[in-house]
């Protein structure tokens, strides 16, 4: 599908968070690498928001507080202390993460403010311990210019990351404390994108600034994308959480083609007369005995449960709940979305996509029946415990309502094909109240200009001068920052004394290539990089080898160089055994090597390359053959 | 709070700039800083910070502090809007629970926010309560009053008085169970100190606080509440006790006597510790376990109110280097009786005895404990001990050392002469004496 953008009004506005690499956290000493092995503490805790005193109910603290859950942490005291613990103040706020901010603030010609202040964002999904987000405005109003335009930065924030999921059941969910306190900058834009590719393009130049400190942290889940996207008639819709700067362009193009799916869908419900009162007197039906024998195991087993199937007739949605706009953007998803997200149930079908999922004809045939469905209605049934599945479908309800009046504004979260999910509804003004144990800080403008003085280049600077002093084209050097490996790569030079060449090869061809070929090289360890490359300058192993390791090492990510070199039976090889064995093949091959040398050149190669590929140096192994070969042509 | 400072936390100059302008705090105002121009809600100021800086709220929520000196000009473009804390209706009440009342004396145990203001209130009302913490409404019939409004910190002999009267008065007049929601500086003092004011009562009297503020989504103040009006109401023991986490995890709180009950971490949620003995009972997955023996029975019938403590009772740790004319000096003050946290198994500085024997000599109680805190004073293994014992002082068992300072309170209230205050100090009145020494029950975390 061809989209004008412009036409449409697309409005998209980013929000950039990126962990900082601080010696430690934003409020504690805790170090903020991901060190581990001390140990485990597993406590229990249950957030109640203190209140929601504007006289009206936050639509998103309703949602989580409805499913109030019991939290598990999981806390490493290598990483964690009592201030993740909730069980300690937070200590001042740390300068060194203020001094980044503010270094990338000025890089955008952001405006400091002058003192700041330290917020408490009420967040009570259990990510925080504490009940809220600790966060702090550093500077207002910058400017970056991208392809000529200039978009508008309107705040730069510093904030305490969340603990990260590890578990989810349906009324307990799991948390591990490591990640909580990190120090995250959050850079958003006004909402001034206008297409996919802006939004890409945006989000690049913003990471390059921010990469531009070097103190920024780097690799999976350092940084995560936030997006507001609306267009003309749509609504405004924030996702969340996408990982990879190449899937944004796909998740604007989704979110669009999503919005614009619902506003059709919109206007053909309408002008199939459905309206809001007759969805709302639609009573939801018991339809249990349609299924007590169906060969359909979701159904069977919540019926063998002591579950019952319920159902409910959508008036003049028959055909439009399985319409597909794009891969997994239906108004069915919709539907189940919300529901599963309220409810937490998982049995949710609509005739739609009906027969199947080993729900026969027939059955459809009587449920169809019995909520007195005609051709132009769909059903929705959801088989779970009674309460709960009357609660699902009351949000399916809700949702089929929303869908007479096009797209509801709501939090979705992003998958990593770039579709999305529904999360909850949007929240209301920010719950927002000052965090009292930190005194406000000032920032004098005396050292605010002299974090100005000190700037660091830029990243084209950087390049420049990585191709200069490395001798590697700047193509290779920009692409050495853009892959995030120049960090690396300057220790591998520096520390190994490899020749910059094969070093960038390897980290940026090399890594590439293999990515595309879906292996997750983001997951080896630098130390590891570093040991190969170490290895190979003490002729332990050969660069050929890199490949070959690369690959086992990312689908081994818990394992070391070591362990990679004896699992593909890298094992050194000395320069005796090589040359006795050259000396076995020439005595083999002597009439090829006196009747034409360089064949035999090639035959014995391709002989010694099957051994000892990756093992020893292919150059070297080259020298010593001809070496041997003219020599023995000579005598 | 009505007669609030309209610029509260502002002085000097910038007070002045902001009277010219006429703005009051919560008001919504326009301030021009060399090329900005910021909008937002004039902010308080903590009374503390630099007083350079006004604070705003911007629309996005967040609060910023702008310099003064940068301040052009301030406008005021709404006038403020009041907090709002709007109250929910009263959960329905359900019959046949007993009757339970709260009595607020400072600590904070549940608040509301308004977001708009960052104004914090402190519920203190029975409605309040039970629409913070919605739970209570189904363990008790609930009643709450504010008796007074004090740091704990702030807290002094005269207020133990206070509290152990109205308590007195509750039970007398039925409630079938008093919770007490106090500060957690000086809670195991009042805990203590009502001990001996209520012996053997008929309904328990339970102590709580929040380590955590209550303002916080995960403040330990409402799990800690619910346990106290559970053990309140429902209990079959009726003692004076304080009802605090018993770890990390808001799973399981402990229930402790409140003679043996220490504040032993300045933050975390498990701070409250028995001393010298075990919590009398733990409350998790809504069940009160018992977990000692010889607890007073609910509705036993030998209450005895015995109110009054004199402030002329101290409590002096020693430490290294300390002069003898600090007793002298205290002795001076009026102070009639002494508790001396000293070293180890009760000792303090030979240079100190023959001060302290003066002040024995002139009617001065001298009652040793130990700043080990843990374990049992023994003042007869080494010689100073002996000298001390020989120069008048009383070694005070395994008495807490701020127990034995609010006994020696009660006691100096009550007694006629300094024989009949050693007595007392002696006779075991409320388990705050005597108990068996036991080994550590835990295993020590293995290096």
């Amino acid at each position: 599908m061809k989209i004008d953008y412009r036409e449409i009004g697309l409005k998209v506005g980013l929000e950039i968070h990126r962990q900082l690499d601080t010696r430690h956290k934003l409020f504690c000493d805790c170090p903020t690498t991901p060190r581990e092995g001390g140990r485990e503490i597993v406590f229990i805790r249950w957030l109640r928001e203190a209140q929601s005193e504007l006289g009206e109910v936050d639509p998103a603290a309703l949602f989580e507080s409805r499913k109030r859950r019991m939290i598990v942490y999981h806390a490493d005291t290598e990483n964690t202390c009592l201030v993740e613990l909730d069980e300690e103040p937070p200590h001042d706020l740390n300068r060194e993460a203020v001094e980044i901010a503010l270094t990338a603030a000025l890089m955008m010609n952001a405006r400091p403010v002058d003192e700041i202040h330290v917020m408490r964002k009420i967040v009570i999904d259990g990510s925080n311990t504490t009940g809220f987000q600790r966060t702090c405005v550093i500077a207002l109003g910058g400017e970056i210019e991208v392809d000529g335009k200039k978009i508008p930065i309107q705040t730069i924030t510093l904030e305490e990351d969340a603990a990260r999921i590890i578990e989810q059941k349906p009324h307990e969910v799991h948390y591990d404390l490591s990640r909580l306190g990190i120090p995250l900058i959050e850079v958003s834009t006004a909402p001034v994108i206008n297409s996919p590719e802006e939004a890409y393009n945006v989000a690049y130049a913003i990471g390059r600034i921010l990469r531009a400190t070097r103190r920024v942290k780097r690799g999976i889940g350092t940084v995560r994308q936030d997006l507001n996207i609306s267009i003309t008639g749509g609504a405004l819709v924030e996702i969340k959480g996408v990982q990879e700067l190449e899937l944004l362009p796909k998740v604007v193009e989704l979110e669009v083609i999503r919005q614009l799916h619902l506003l059709k869908i919109r206007d053909e419900l309408r002008s199939r007369g459905v309206s809001e009162d007759d969805l709302k007197r639609e009573p939801i039906k018991d339809v249990t005995s349609i299924f007590v024998k169906t060969s359909s195991k979701i159904l069977r087993r919540r019926i063998e449960g002591g579950g019952v199937v319920l159902a409910l007739r959508l008036k003049g949605f028959g055909g439009l709940l399985g319409l597909e706009a794009a891969p997994g953007i239906r108004l069915g998803a919709e539907l189940a979305g919300r529901a599963r997200a309220w409810s937490e149930v998982e049995g949710i079908f609509h005739t739609d996509e009906l027969p199947g999922y080993g729900i026969s004809g027939e059955e459809v045939m009587r449920l169809r029946e019995e909520v007195g469905a005609g051709d132009l209605d769909a059903v929705v049934i959801v088989a779970a415990e009674r309460e709960r599945a009357e609660d699902a479908l009351e949000r399916v309800r809700e949702r089929a309502i929303e869908a007479l009046y096009g797209v509801p504004p709501e939090t979705r979260g992003a998958r990593p094909d770039g579709t999305t999910i529904y999360l909850r509804p949007r929240p209301g003004a920010a719950r927002m109240y000052p965090e009292t144990d930190i005194p406000p800080l000032p920032l004098p403008r005396e050292y605010v200009e002299e974090i100005k003085r000190r700037l660091p280049p830029s990243l084209d600077e950087v390049a420049e001068w990585i191709s200069r002093r490395y001798g590697v084209s700047k193509q290779i050097a920009d692409e050495l920052i853009d892959s995030e490996k120049v960090e690396i790569f300057e220790r591998v030079v520096g520390e190994t004394g490899i020749q910059p060449s094969i070093a960038a090869s390897i980290l940026v061809e090399h890594m590439k290539s293999l990515r595309r070929e879906g292996y997750e090289v983001e997951k080896i360890r630098e130390e590891d990089l570093l040991e190969f490359f170490r290895r190979v300058v003490r002729g332990e192993l050969a660069k050929e080898a890199a490949p070959e390791i690369i690959k086992w090492l990312a689908q081994n990510p818990d394992k070391s160089l070591d362990d990679a070199v004896n699992a593909l039976g890298l094992k050194a090889v000395s320069l005796e055994e090589v040359k006795a064995r050259i000396a076995e093949l020439m005595e083999a091959n002597r009439d090829l090597v006196r009747s034409n040398p360089g064949k035999a050149i090639s035959v014995i190669m391709g002989e010694l390359m099957k051994t000892y590929r990756g093992r020893f140096d292919g150059g070297k192994l080259y020298q010593l053959v001809s070496q041997a070969v003219y020599g023995q042509v000579r005598d | 709070m009505s007669n609030q400072d309209a610029l509260q936390g502002y002085s000097g100059e910038i007070r002045a700039l902001l009277e010219e302008a006429g703005v009051e705090v919560g008001d919504e105002v326009e301030i021009r800083a060399g090329d900005e121009v910021y909008r937002g809600i004039l902010m308080s100021r903590y009374e503390l910070a630099d007083p350079g800086y006004i604070v705003i709220k911007l629309p996005n929520g967040y609060n910023i502090g702008i310099s003064a000196s940068r301040v052009t000009s301030i406008r005021r473009v709404a006038p403020a809007a009041k907090p709002r804390f709007t109250q929910p209706p009263r959960p329905p009440q359900k019959p046949g629970l007993p009757k339970v009342v709260i009595v607020s004396t400072g600590g904070t145990i549940a608040s509301r926010i308004d977001y708009r203001t960052g104004g914090v209130r402190a519920a203190l009302t029975a409605e309040d309560l039970l629409s913070i913490v919605p739970e209570l409404a189904e363990l008790a019939d609930l009643d709450a009053r504010i008796l007074f409004s004090i740091y704990s910190e702030d807290m002094t002999p005269d207020h133990w008085n206070m509290m152990a009267a109205e308590a007195d008065k509750l039970i007398r007049g039925g409630a079938e169970g008093v919770v007490i929601a106090h500060g957690t500086d000086t809670m195991g003092y009042s805990a203590a100190a009502l001990s001996f004011a209520l012996q053997k009562p008929p309904v328990p009297v339970v102590f709580v606080g929040a380590q955590r503020s209550s303002d916080r989504p995960s403040s330990d103040a409402a799990t800690n509440l619910i346990a106290a009006v559970r053990v309140a109401g429902h209990a079959p023991f009726a003692e004076i006790c304080v009802s605090m986490h018993a770890w990390h995890s808001d799973t399981v709180i402990a229930i402790h006597r409140g003679t043996r009950v220490r504040k032993l971490h300045t933050s975390s949620r498990d701070a409250f510790k028995s001393v010298n003995s075990e919590p009398i009972a733990y409350v998790s997955g809504g069940e009160i376990k018992i977990n000692v023996r010889n607890l007073n029975p609910r509705g036993s019938g030998d209450y005895r109110f015995e109110p009054g403590f004199s402030k002329d009772a101290a409590l002096i740790k020693f430490y290294p280097g300390m002069p003898p004319e600090i007793l002298e000096a205290i002795h001076n003050l009026g102070i009639r009786g002494i508790i001396l946290e000293g070293t180890g198994l009760g000792h303090v500085a030979n240079k100190l005895i023959p001060t302290i024997r003066r002040l024995v000599d002139e009617g001065v109680f001298i009652g040793m404990t130990s700043q080990c805190i843990f374990g049992r004073i023994n003042m007869r293994v080494y010689d100073t001990g002996r000298y001390l014992l020989k120069a008048g002082v009383m070694p005070l068992d395994d008495m807490l050392p701020e127990t034995a300072y609010v006994k020696l309170s009660w006691c100096l209230a009550r007694a006629r002469d300094l024989e009949e205050v050693k007595r007392l100090m002696l006779t075991p009145i409320a388990g705050e004496l005597g108990e068996r020494s036991m080994p550590a029950i835990r295993e020590a975390a293995v290096a």
